[in-house]
């Protein structure tokens, strides 16, 4: 048996529903420390856990978008996950957004001139509107009424929604910064890695038809 | 809970020490630099009528969020990094239009220039604020030493560029040096100091070592840290933020809760230290300065002025 084909059979036997409990617990933990911690990042208590659960949630979409590379590349199959993954970080990024409208803002004429006036927040806010069908849409019963094409095509949605997320976190911080522009510079890495080979060769045909 | 802040009280009384200790450590280290060096030990100050008497900020919370890109661009990144930077000896150049130039090392500079303790709420352009117990002395103080020629009409100022001890310097987040400008009658100004100390030590190095700018009515990123070099010019000089970017920030920088930075709403701000269900306050014409600097700006646009 290969390395991967053990991998896969441990896997197996780990529900995916873990995941729930993992980011809900992790989740959890961050809002205890910044109700608790006083120096460092948590000097800025509502800043720090804007901060943790954003990052915690583009890391999950990020994981997301390697699930299917890490297939292709090292056997490796996380497809089950992918559900429970795209809900958790739609949590997290609903709890980003009630931390920062809650505790950060707090009124809701804020909010909204915030949300009209301010482009990383019109991003974020657009990320966060992206991934809205697909997480009221992720139960076995949507995906019977949708039917699977329908589903996957709607799923799609993820791809525009990670890359505002990250355009977002460039734009948050001032200046051109290293971190975002690496989190940014790996989604579109992995974006490419989806789009090319399917759609260019399809494409490329057509074109030299045409 | 912070304890409301009384002017018999002695800061070593309220001071957590275990933050000092590291660094008298180093300093023990090199022997040399005790010997040679001016007052390590508590600094000697008057207080001030300049002083707020709002409650400041503990020495914790102002050594562990620390906006300074040469350390790293996270709040944490100074406390972390700075402990590198090498401010003994330190020498300031004093340049262009005035009648002593020279290079200047900082005892020198600092003599005869009497410290205060100025308490001041510090607003930075993120919409969040503290309130800060610098040790200082009169910038206009200083000027008045070396004498300011009648062609200056601006200050020019750098900070050090060491990047083999400013980790942030290895890559080019900003251009290198920071550069910050005031015009002179700000300068002059008698809330403006250049401080030295915080809770009444010695500034540590994530707070801009051994010698920064503080301007109270002004966005923190117009406080310049870690001054090398100070120079009076006839143009307006360009400062390092607005080179990158002078759509959102300007030569001047007041707090104007008026004005709008189109990343964050100025109107108001969360003050540092009140948990996380602290409610926001609102921010106050030039961070509440306005009795003593709004005058500087008569008949000046200052949505133009920013
Ligand atoms: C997919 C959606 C989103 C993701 C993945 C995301 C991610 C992030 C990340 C990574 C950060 C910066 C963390 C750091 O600096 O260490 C951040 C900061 C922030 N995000 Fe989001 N975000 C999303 C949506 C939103 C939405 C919908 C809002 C509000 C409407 C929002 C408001 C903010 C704010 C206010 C900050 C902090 C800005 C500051 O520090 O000044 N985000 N977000």
């Amino acid at each position: 048996m290969t390395l991967a084909q053990s991998i896969n059979g441990w896997l197996r036997r780990v529900p995916a529903w873990t995941l729930y409990v993992v980011f809900a617990l992790w989740g959890g933990w961050y809002f205890y420390l910044a109700l608790t911690r006083s120096t460092g990042i948590w000097t800025n208590q509502v800043q720090g856990l804007e901060h943790v659960v954003g990052l915690l949630a583009l890391k999950i979409l990020i994981a997301i978008l390697a699930i299917t590379p890490i297939r292709t590349y090292t056997g490796i199959n996380l497809v089950k996950f992918r559900r429970a993954l795209g809900v958790s970080a739609f949590f997290l990024v609903l709890y980003h957004f009630l931390v920062w409208w809650f505790l950060d803002v707090q009124t809701l004429g804020r909010v909204v001139a915030d949300i009209i006036k301010r482009p990383y927040i019109t991003i974020g806010m657009g990320a966060l509107v992206l991934l809205l069908p697909l997480a009221v849409t992720s139960n076995n019963l949507s995906i019977r009424k949708l039917g699977p094409l329908a589903w996957r095509r709607l799923h799609w949605l993820t791809y525009p929604a990670v890359l505002l997320a990250a355009v977002h976190f460039v734009w948050l911080r001032k200046g051109w910064q290293l971190e975002p522009l690496t989190y940014l510079a790996i989604i579109v890495a992995l974006l490419l890695l989806r789009v090319k080979w399917r759609r260019l060769a399809l494409a490329l045909p057509g074109l030299s038809r045409g | 809970m912070r304890q409301p802040w009384k002017n018999d009280m002695n800061w070593s009384d309220v001071t957590p020490k275990a933050a000092w200790l590291n660094r008298r450590q180093l300093i023990a280290g090199g022997a040399a630099a005790v010997a040679a060096g001016p007052a390590w030990a508590k600094l000697d100050y008057k207080t001030s009528a300049l002083s707020t008497d709002e409650t400041p900020n503990t020495l914790e919370e102002i050594t562990t969020y620390n906006n300074y890109y040469e350390f790293g661009t996270r709040k944490s990144d100074p406390a972390a990094n700075a402990h590198t930077l090498k401010t003994d000896p330190w020498s300031v150049e004093i340049a262009g239009l005035v009648d002593k130039p020279g290079t200047y090392d900082l005892a020198e500079l600092m003599t005869g220039l009497p410290l205060e303790e100025r308490i001041y709420r510090f607003r930075c352009v993120e919409a969040w604020s503290m309130v800060i117990p610098w040790i200082g002395f009169e910038l206009g103080k200083l000027l008045e030493k070396v004498g300011t020629q009648p062609g200056a009409k601006f200050l020019r100022m750098e900070t050090v560029v060491r990047p083999e001890e400013m980790v942030g310097q290895r890559s080019r987040i900003l251009d290198w040096p920071y550069v910050e400008g005031l015009r002179l009658d700000e300068a002059m100004h008698p809330l403006t100091i250049m401080a030295t100390g915080l809770y009444g030590e010695e500034l540590p190095n994530q707070n801009g070592a051994p010698i920064r700018l503080v301007v109270p009515w002004k966005y923190g990123f117009k406080s310049i840290k870690s001054v090398v070099k100070i120079e009076l010019v006839a143009e307006q000089p360009v400062n390092t933020w607005q080179a990158i970017n002078a759509r959102e920030y300007g030569f001047y920088s007041n707090v104007n809760p008026e004005v709008d930075h189109p990343r964050w709403s100025q109107a108001s701000e969360r003050r540092i230290g009140g948990g996380l269900f602290a409610k926001r306050i609102d921010t106050q014409m030039f961070n509440g300065y306005g009795d003593q600097v709004a005058s500087l700006y008569d008949g000046m646009d200052l949505t133009k002025n920013y």
